[in-house]
């Protein structure tokens, strides 16, 4: 019931710049550069589950996507503290 | 139809952010080309995902996006902050408007 046909193409280019945020993870100079890379690659990953889902059927994958996304809200929000000197 | 439209708008503007991310030249920089293309992009890509599946799926996809357009800009903000307080500064630019509200 679901073409196929486009997934694979729009999974690799997602994942592509996954790699991309990644390297500014490793790369970065300050510690602000490193959180905001960190920032946009789980929220890559949050689409990226939910396409992995519809991809290979499996419909558990987008609860996996509900649990990453606000764990990571209270990740990045925990390091902002941190990284200001007040937690 | 509709959801692949959707879907390839979402794929371009994460790749645009990561693209951003990587390119310019200042921190600041970086999280305005990366937080707003990213929220923007795993909106529309998880609306396509919804108005593919429908049922219960699009009801969690519609969560997750809710979940993302509000902690997405209130993470940054927070990071924001905290860089700003920690001795980060632009590059480009000379005006500083917080610098008298910070000193």
């Amino acid at each position: 019931m679901i073409e196929l046909s486009f997934l694979p193409t729009v999974v690799t280019i997602i994942t592509i710049a996954f790699l991309l945020s990644f390297f500014r993870i490793i790369k970065g100079p300050t510690a602000g550069d490193r959180f905001i890379a960190l920032d946009a690659a789980t929220t890559i990953t949050t689409a990226l589950l939910a396409l992995l889902g519809v991809m290979y059927e499996r419909m558990w994958l987008i609860d996996v996507a509900i649990i990453y996304a606000l764990l990571s809200f209270i990740a990045i929000i925990a390091i902002a503290r941190y990284l200001e000197g007040g937690l | 139809m509709i959801a692949e439209i959707l879907i390839s708008i979402g794929t371009f503007f994460l790749l645009v952010g990561a693209i951003g991310l990587i390119r310019l030249p200042d921190m600041f920089t970086r999280m305005h080309a990366a937080t707003k293309c990213t929220t923007l992009g795993a909106a529309c890509t998880l609306l396509g995902v919804a108005w593919l599946m429908g049922g219960s799926v699009a009801v969690k996809a519609v969560l997750i996006i809710v979940f993302v357009v509000l902690g997405n800009p209130t993470s940054a903000h927070a990071i924001a902050r905290a860089a700003y307080r920690t001795g980060t500064r632009m590059k480009i630019g000379s005006y500083d408007a917080f610098k008298e509200e910070f000193e």
